[in-house]
């Protein structure tokens, strides 16, 4: 998985001592990143943390960065020119800057600025308009679209260059959550078939989680961590990254002992957790435990398994997701957990219900530690 | 009355003298100033300061300026334009360029500040970016045209002095109206005012339209 064992002739895009400084702050520090060919990579992170101007560097449309990005192993400004480089890559933006005129002719611009002839302009359009679902628009004025078909026609737009790579910086933060939901769904199937090598700007974890190959973090200008989304859900550098990622269950609480089978007992919010990996009594800890981790059930008897956790629940919230459903429960302290369509009808689950949560101690992960303040 | 063939020839003249400034105000105008807004150099504010001061120019002072330079003993005087149409364009033409280039150099600032990236991000070349960027801001380049048009078709001042109000050669609508109106000839004095009160509606009428239309998102 790992970007290091892969030969160098699959980075399409390398950036190398990226610095952005502004004002005597540095707003960008990246010391390496190389992009392969065909991957979706996702820059998650607060906001501020650098996204934008990684995406706007790395793509040369401004000059006010050091460092050098490298397309296909050629130094772009130096043995690439920057204007060809343009050539192959394209990018979306949050607002869909339409120019004023038809959904067409706004599909056709990148082409007409390549000097295309007007067949294949026509083809490619039309072919785009198709893929996006939006060819029923073809003749309306830009003017008149509504939110979701102007962002719809602004992707169109870029993928009718046919990039090499594509830039997307946040382009459905300013929709509501069943549009966005929608172009996600769409733009993710077009990826896959198109297979254009994507690097992407996000606020959204699900979003990045579910288009992304490999996923890296920001903070402060700098990438934090860098890998595959499971790398980051289950193995957070740290507690920052971990409720970033999306780890809804990050607890804090107390070693207060050792369990049965050497496990060792910490207390959250007066409930006690057991957890498998080694600890000391007194030390202060977080935990994380996945969703994915976390079983629910009508009755459930404890002892007659290997699942040392469980905790009578009451469900707070439900929260389709598409393939599975996210539900928040109170245990005393707050736990996520997903779970299937089907065992949310065998369970008949609704908000306010009791049920059983549990996970087992090996579900626990330890993602801090320190010493009690009271040491 | 107002069919008079004398009205139509000034009205005719007026049209042709104004439209012609406004038509030279607008190839110096955007293109000045797309370059004022589009670049960034030191002093930019000032610059732009100084166009807005000269979209104010009094009509008088241009005349006078005009009228110093094309006077035949002036630096422009061999031409021996003073007293003719060509003067009354130079005139109008220093009037309606400023107005041109500030309305150009407002109206492409405001265009969303990503739309220049979007469009370099499209594989733009700089040239096509300038481009696409004027024509996106074709409505307020257009309410430019009108404001510079209707700058100088109402006015006065420069036409008078520069072009001296010769019948049938430099008499154009506001330079008649003052004249019949001093000789008592009101009829024909609000003939005349109401064609340059029909010319403003019309102006006004397109500058609303224009500023009444959404943005595209």
């Amino acid at each position: 998985m790992g970007i290091m064992q892969t030969p160098t002739s699959d980075i399409i895009l390398t950036a190398r001592n990226l610095r952005v400084v502004r004002a005597g702050t540095t707003i960008l520090d990246i010391s390496e990143l190389m992009v392969r060919e065909g991957e979706v990579l996702s820059l998650i992170g607060p906001n501020g943390a650098g996204k934008t101007t990684l995406l706007q560097s790395v793509c040369h449309l401004h000059k006010r960065f050091e460092g050098e990005v490298l397309f296909r192993g050629k130094v772009i400004g130096k043995n690439y020119a920057v204007s060809d480089y343009r050539r192959r890559v394209a990018m979306v933006f949050q607002e869909p800057l339409l120019f004023d005129t038809t959904v067409f002719k706004n599909v056709a611009s990148g082409l007409k600025f390549r000097g295309v002839d007007k067949k294949d302009i026509e083809r490619r359009v039309s072919e785009n308009l198709e893929r996006f679902g939006i060819a029923h628009l073809r003749d309306r004025s830009a003017r008149t679209l509504s939110g979701g078909e102007a962002q719809r026609t602004s992707l169109a737009r870029a993928f009718a260059t046919r990039p090499e790579i594509l830039f997307l910086d946040e382009p459905f933060a300013s929709l509501d959550p069943p549009t966005r939901e929608g172009l996600t769904h769409d733009l993710e199937k077009i990826l896959l078939e198109s297979q254009t090598t994507t690097i992407s700007a996000t606020h959204d974890r699900n979003e990045a989680l579910r288009l992304s190959d490999r996923i890296a973090f920001m903070r402060n200008g700098k990438i934090e961590q860098l890998g595959t989304p499971s790398e980051l859900v289950n193995n957070p550098v740290d507690e920052f990254v971990a409720s970033f990622v999306g780890v809804e269950t990050v607890l804090t609480g107390n070693v207060v002992g050792r369990g049965e089978g050497g496990t060792w007992v910490v207390s959250v919010s007066g409930k006690n957790i057991e957890v498998t990996e080694p600890l000391g009594e007194g030390e202060t800890v977080v935990l994380h435990i996945s969703p994915e981790n976390v079983i629910l059930s009508d009755n459930f008897v404890g002892k007659k398994t290997s699942i040392r956790n469980y905790f009578t629940a009451r469900i707070t919230c439900i929260i389709p997701l598409g393939p599975f459903i996210k539900v928040y429960l109170d245990c005393g302290f707050p736990l996520v957990a997903y779970i299937t369509n089907e065992s949310r009808e065998t369970l008949a689950l609704s908000e306010e219900k009791e049920v059983t949560a549990s996970f087992k101690a090996t579900a626990v992960q330890v993602i801090a530690r320190k010493e009690s303040e009271i040491n | 009355m107002t069919f008079d063939p004398e009205v139509m020839s000034i009205t005719f003249l007026s049209l042709k003298i104004s439209g012609l400034a406004t038509l030279l105000s607008l190839f110096v105008g955007v293109s000045c100033g797309a370059l004022i807004a589009l670049s960034q150099f030191p002093g930019k504010k000032i610059v732009v300061s100084l166009v807005n001061t000269g979209m104010g120019l009094p009509p008088v002072v241009v005349g006078l300026f005009v009228s110093i330079f094309l006077w035949r003993s002036g630096p422009l005087g061999f031409l021996e334009l003073l007293y003719t149409p060509a003067a009354i364009v130079i005139a109008q033409f220093v009037i309606a360029t400023p107005i041109v280039m500030g309305i150009t150099a407002a109206s492409l600032q405001q265009l969303p500040k990503k739309m220049k990236l979007q469009i370099l991000a499209l594989g733009a070349s700089r040239a096509q970016m300038v481009w696409m960027l004027i024509k996106e801001a074709k409505l307020p380049l257009l309410a430019a045209v009108m404001a510079g048009f209707g700058g100088v078709i109402s006015e006065i001042g420069a036409s008078i002095m520069v072009g001296g109000n010769i019948k049938g050669y430099t008499r154009v609508l506001t330079t008649a109206t003052v004249m019949e109106t001093s000789k008592g000839n009101f009829d024909i004095a609000i003939a005349l005012g109401i064609i340059l009160l029909l010319l403003a509606y019309v102006i006004n009428l397109i500058l609303t339209y224009v500023q009444q239309r959404e943005r595209p998102r």
